[in-house]
């Protein structure tokens, strides 16, 4: 297991302080059977050039960092073994569809600000006070919205993604997702509030359902799944108000 | 001229630092709260907890059970006030953020369901399968950001506490992405940083853990507390120390050495898997030396079993252990015994701080790991930690708050030349100097020499040696060299001023243990092998000198559980 091989590893470099535009770099590691994408940046970072720049923490996968391409796909690369892709060399470049900052760093800006413009929090016409206790929720009820809660943020969807490369107006995947897991929370009655976002023409409607959000997506979230659901919800609420024109409540 | 202020400024976005935000921005209308985070919030290490989070939910529990068992597992170094005042709060604050929209495991009635957990004497741990911590800090998050009054300085990394006349009245930080230095004025700031389990070699830490925040305050003159209590987490990964949460011998998992056996019957009969921690890691210590473990690449082993539980309560309650075992050692849980050995998991110790937070230092506060507010003694019990974020995150937020409404800003103009002086302090050291000595090098040794001197189980021969190469290494240090000399997004520089960082904990650490002459929780001496409540029912205060630290002791408060014999 500890044999050790030697792969080599391509990265795009970009230091806005020295270059106008993205250049590349190839640097040759020796790795272990069990050393990830991560593991030999941080060993080039360690060892060999200290001046290429990325960012990681928790390498296990949850703390959504450490998205990057890897060989053209967006990948966590604390979850991309070397061995897979021995011993063809390995690319690693920034994620698409995002400015770069500085090497493998991109900005991740939009991406904050439209996390927040889904209103990805609890919202109730009237809070009960804690010292009532817990809002009851059924395992059926929890079900209804537990996978979409498993987004890491690490954004490898927004780099799948053809409509937000194109469109980046468009809200995208993550947060049309975060946003649905809310509307479908039992505790939540904040759909109202959401929907001039989700539903808006930057929203659901620009998704083609090309579907690459959910293949690339390292925690199973199906996020588009979740807008079709939303335009199918849309949808129907909007005809309901056309034949029941007092009002679509359930 | 003008720099950001704030009434109340967070350092560390993770789960104490959201919960404080929050609860400062409630306390007073108006009040306007900074959160400084090295990391976009999200990524703290919060998000790394699994097994769950402790209070009493339930009929067949009460407030006292739960203290008890905290103050016993702590080996009755925590402090009990601290303990009654957190088992009461933790109930309305595992409530609130359900009402935050934290997706809790449920049971049919649709109640949130409780879980057993080391060292609980009965089920107190709510859970959201196994990803506690990162359901936790995402609906922290998510909920933070409908509040104006919080502004988020992201992927700005602190470099320094500014203060003036004796109080705290602001930072200077490295905002990461342009290189510059700047001052934030504030009346109160919150240090949230979080521990500092990345100045061992192996542990269950992000990368982002290195003390910072403890680091600051030592700097500045506030004492590190009970430092030398590190825990060990009996059930990593080998290699890479992924952690395997408790709740997998919550739900029933077994510790299997490589006789076959349940060795833990010698240990703690009584609780066997759901014994507390640090017995745990030092009886696979015990293995090891009988000759009762598995050798792999990465050292030895002991299996932990769950196959016995079924693939439906595997996915069921622990689907983030059968994820991480697939895709890092190729193992299904269902079908193989997992191979884990003791991993360095959490500081007990860190900024000494009153039962509400606050630090001897006018302006200066703490909660979470970071601090010490001696809830946790000498050994913490899982599922405790989440919920101390929660419960002395609000206090430490609240207090904070309150000192801030008494209390005006320092000068603009002299805390924008210290952040000048900062930057030039940092360009002088960093890349001034030609220095030869690699970050890593150095990093490396230190965690080398911290397992070797301060490990599971240490004796004064090996602490000695460890305190002088922490000494050599604080040496080469000064002769750092960095290659990267640039100003955007420069993590080379960041890993530099972190290693600092973690030389003033791994000393304040290292020079604790040595002079805590007994063995007690997490910290176990070979050369004194007894608990000795005569001389160390006390809490150890390291301050940072010119030359060693000065070790102080404090008295433990007890309310109405007098020490006895810890067994299990």
């Amino acid at each position: 297991m500890s044999d050790l091989r030697t792969i080599k590893i391509t990265v795009l470099r970009y230091r806005p302080e020295e270059e106008d535009a993205p250049t590349e770099q190839t640097y040759e590691v020796e790795f272990r059977d069990d050393w990830v994408v991560l593991d030999a940046l941080n060993h080039i970072k360690d060892h060999i050039d200290g001046t290429l720049s990325f960012r990681w923490s928790c390498r296990m996968g949850v703390c959504g960092s450490c998205g990057m391409m890897v060989n053209g796909e967006p990948k966590l690369t604390c979850a991309a073994m070397l061995r897979d892709y021995y011993p063809n060399e390995v690319r690693v470049e920034p994620l698409v569809n995002f400015p770069i900052v500085r090497d493998l760093v991109i900005d991740m800006t939009d991406f904050m600000d439209k996390l927040k413009a889904v209103k990805p929090w609890i919202i109730r016409e009237e809070e009960k006070p804690v010292s009532e206790g817990e809002y009851l929720q059924t395992p059926d009820q929890l079900k209804d919205y537990k996978q979409f809660s498993q987004c890491i943020n690490c954004m490898l969807c927004y780099a799948a993604c053809p409509v937000y490369g194109l469109e980046h107006d468009f809200v995208g995947p993550a947060a049309i997702a975060l946003g649905h897991r809310y509307n479908l929370d039992s505790r939540d009655e904040g759909n109202q509030q959401r929907q001039h976002v989700i539903a808006s023409k930057e929203g659901i409607w620009e998704c083609t359902y090309v579907g690459e959000c959910s293949v690339v997506c390292p925690k199973h979230v199906d996020p588009a799944e979740a807008i079709q659901q939303t335009k199918v919800a849309t949808t129907t609420n909007r005809f309901k108000s056309l034949v029941m024109p007092w009002g679509n409540k359930k | 001229m003008n720099i950001p202020k704030h009434d109340v400024l967070l350092i560390g976005g993770g789960g104490a630092g959201l919960r404080a935000a929050i609860a400062a921005s409630e306390t007073y209308r108006g009040a306007d709260i900074g959160v400084v985070s090295k990391v976009y919030p999200m990524r703290s290490h919060t998000v790394s907890a699994e097994g769950g989070t402790a209070a009493v939910m339930r009929e067949d529990d009460n407030l006292d059970l739960h203290a008890y068992d905290t103050i016993k597992g702590s080996d009755f170094l925590g402090d009990q006030d601290v303990v009654e005042a957190f088992v009461k709060e933790a109930i309305d604050e595992v409530i609130q953020l359900e009402h935050w929209g934290c997706p809790w495991s449920r049971d049919e009635d649709g109640r949130v369901s409780v879980r057993a957990f080391g060292g609980m004497s009965v089920k107190r741990t709510l859970y959201a399968a196994d990803k506690t911590g990162f359901h936790m800090l995402h609906a922290l998050f998510q909920t933070s950001l409908k509040y104006d009054a919080i502004t988020r300085y992201d992927e700005w990394f602190v470099t320094s506490l500014l203060v003036e006349d004796g109080r705290v009245c602001g930072v200077t930080a490295l905002n990461i992405r342009s290189g510059n230095i700047h001052a934030i004025g504030a009346k109160s700031v919150i240090i949230c940083t979080g521990g500092a389990g990345k100045i061992f070699p192996f542990t269950t830490n992000a990368a982002i853990k290195n003390g910072d925040g403890m680091a600051l305050a030592y700097r500045i003159g506030c004492p590190l507390k009970d430092l030398e209590f590190v825990q060990y987490h009996p059930t990593g990964l080998p290699g890479t120390g992924i952690l395997m949460t408790e709740a997998s011998r919550g739900e029933g998992g077994h510790l299997v050495n490589s006789k076959g056996e349940r060795y833990l019957s010698e240990y703690v009969p009584g609780k066997m898997e759901l014994g507390p921690r640090d017995i745990l890691s030092r009886s696979f210590i015990h293995e090891q030396h009988q000759g009762n473990v598995f050798e792999g690449p990465d050292g030895s082993y002991v299996h932990l079993d769950l196959r016995h539980l079924g693939e439906k309560v595997i996915d069921e309650k622990l689907p983030f252990v059968r994820e991480l075992t697939r895709n890092y050692v190729g193992i299904d849980p269902v079908h193989e015994p997992i191979p884990v050995r003791p991993v360095v998991h959490y500081c007990m110790g860190g900024v000494h701080t009153d039962i509400n937070g606050a630090t001897p230092i006018s302006g200066l506060y703490a909660a979470g790991e970071a601090a010490c507010v001696s809830l946790n003694g000498a050994n913490r019990l899982g599922s405790n930690s989440l919920t101390e974020c929660l419960v002395f995150g609000a206090r430490a937020g609240q207090v904070a708050a309150q000192h801030a409404a008494d209390t005006d800003f320092a000068d603009s103009a002299s805390m924008a030349k210290m952040a000048q002086d900062e930057q030039k302090r940092i360009e002088t050291q960093f890349f001034g100097n030609n220095g030869k000595e690699r970050v890593a090098n150095i990093r490396d040794d230190l965690r080398k020499t911290m397992e070797e001197g301060a490990g599971i189980f240490r004796t004064e021969d090996a602490l000695k040696a460890t305190c002088d190469t922490i000494r050599t290494l604080k040496e080469r240090y000064e002769n750092i060299g960095i290659d990267d000399h640039s100003r955007v997004f420069n993590t080379d520089l960041v890993n530099a001023l972190e290693l600092g960082y973690m030389l003033d904990v791994a000393e304040g650490l290292a020079h604790s243990a040595l002079l805590r002459r007994e063995s007690r929780g997490s910290h176990a001496r070979s050369d004194y092998e007894e608990r000795d409540d005569e001389n160390f029912l006390k809490h150890s205060l390291a301050y940072q000198t010119d030359g060693d630290p000065r070790i102080e002791y404090l008295p433990v408060t007890l309310t109405r559980w007098e020490p006895e014999e810890r067994t299990y």
